[in-house]
């Protein structure tokens, strides 16, 4: 009996693997994790209460020094919206006259689809979260996904009502990205450790410093694009150093989303174009 | 009657873990684990009922956990089924009656399914991290998982019948 349920495990791994994206095995498990996707949405709400009392206490002890750093960053930020303002400004009045053709816009050449988070990596191997929005919805693979912090991933697996979302931390995605003060580029992948993210690939002749800001390249380059739009936050400078043996900057990021627990809701970045 | 009941009660554990590990406890990160409640109630399961209801809970468990997760199909089933029927074998044996089976089935059962998992996603071409996995998550998963144990394992002795001894081998033939 044990030994019958090991080999058709074995087989479904087998055929699993081997099988097309749009195979049975696939189609049957779209159809299986629909079904249990009702059931996932239930315990999260019965869950969430728990989840809002846990976040409450904890943000009330953080409240104090959080306030402080909060008002002196308020200040910091009011000033340079300003900047901001006009240089926005600026930038479109000189793209009218050059007539520019930039590369897909965040947010305005996507129709976002807002969803719950309902599934969650099952191991520390795994580095997916499964979204309550599919196919259904206009999704498809490849699609951004981010929140109000920043990047978060991309969909891999569509089914109708259902998406499997690969994050940010997993070592298979790597996100052409920029510093957005030095306009230093390269690749963002996962880092040595769990939540930690790396920017590789940045030549010594650019600098990289730390605190500043990283952000998604999205560049453009004939009819080939990045799957990710420009300008979208993916984190903070932590580390930079460079040694005489590597090619590259050795540069560490705080990733600006927290993927945790407290990853509960994403936006799904469907393009227009598409839609249209 | 009992017959059906049975296999019905492990099923509904086995669907409403699966359903809360997913959703709920692998969300709860503390010291770099979360709990695994899928495995500790499959431990319950196997001690109380044996290997084959173990190996089965097992495989059901695990293809529910994949379909959820939209994972590679199998492999939690194929981790979760050795596992199982390990612990129904050992509490069949060598662990029947003794109180501190269920903490010993759940620790190495814990740190096993890991090397498996690490191993089985090694193999399929998965990127995966040893340190990750086993110096960064492990300690704390085992952890989680002993301190979870007592309750997970009285819940499902209360689900599947309050004081019903576990079924062992009924009869012992002498050889020789």
């Amino acid at each position: 009996m044990a030994g019958s349920l090991v080999l058709l495990s074995i087989v479904l791994i087998t055929i699993y693997f081997r099988e097309p994206v749009g195979g049975g095995l696939h189609g049957a498990q779209s159809a299986g994790a629909t079904v249990l996707r009702p059931f996932e949405v239930g315990a999260n709400r019965v869950a969430q209460p728990f989840r809002d009392a846990y976040g409450w206490f904890a943000g009330v002890l953080h409240a104090k020094s959080e306030n402080g750093r909060l008002h002196r960053e308020v200040d910091l930020y009011s000033a340079q919206a300003i900047q901001n303002a006009n240089a926005a400004q600026q930038n479109a009045r000189l793209k009218r006259l050059l007539h520019y053709v930039s590369s897909p816009q965040f947010p305005k050449d996507y129709d976002p689809v807002a969803t719950d988070v309902i599934s969650r990596p099952p191991t520390e191997l795994a580095q997916q979260i499964g979204i309550a929005a599919g196919s259904s919805s206009g999704i498809r693979v490849n699609d951004p996904v981010v929140n109000q912090d920043g990047l978060v991933g991309r969909v891999t697996q569509v089914a109708s009502h259902g998406a499997e979302v690969t994050l940010l931390t997993d070592p298979n995605n790597l996100v052409s990205a920029l510093d957005l003060t030095t306009r230093a580029t390269g690749l963002v992948g996962s880092g040595p450790s769990r939540g930690t993210l790396i920017l590789d690939r940045v030549s010594k002749s650019q600098v990289v410093r730390p605190n500043d800001l990283i952000v998604t390249q999205g560049w453009r380059s004939g009819k080939l694009s990045s799957l990710y739009p420009q300008g979208i936050p993916i984190g903070v400078v932590s580390s930079a150093s460079q040694n005489d043996v590597d090619l590259y900057w050795q540069v560490q990021l705080h990733p600006q989303v927290d993927f945790g627990s407290s990853l509960q809701s994403v936006i799904v970045l469907v393009p227009k174009t598409r839609r249209h | 009657m009992r017959q059906l009941v049975e296999p019905a009660k492990v099923g509904v554990l086995v669907f409403v873990a699966a359903i809360l590990q997913v959703s709920i406890f692998s969300t709860f990160q503390i010291l770099g684990g979360a709990p695994d409640v899928v495995l500790l109630t499959l431990m319950a399961i196997a001690l109380l009922r044996g290997s084959i209801y173990g190996a089965s809970a097992g495989f059901a468990a695990g293809l529910l956990v994949d379909t959820a997760n939209l994972g590679t199909l199998g492999v939690t089933s194929l981790l979760l089924t050795i596992a199982g029927y390990w612990i129904g074998r050992y509490g069949e044996t060598t662990g029947r009656d003794r109180a501190h089976a269920p903490y010993v089935s759940v620790a190495v059962a814990t740190i096993l399914v890991q090397f498996g998992a690490l191993f089985l996603h090694y193999m399929l071409g998965d990127p995966v991290s040893a340190r990750v996995v086993l110096l960064d998550a492990l300690p704390a998963k085992v952890g989680l998982n002993l301190l979870l144990t007592l309750p997970v394992y009285a819940l499902t002795r209360w689900v599947l019948g309050l004081g019903t001894a576990p079924e062992g081998a009924t009869e012992v033939q002498l050889l020789g």
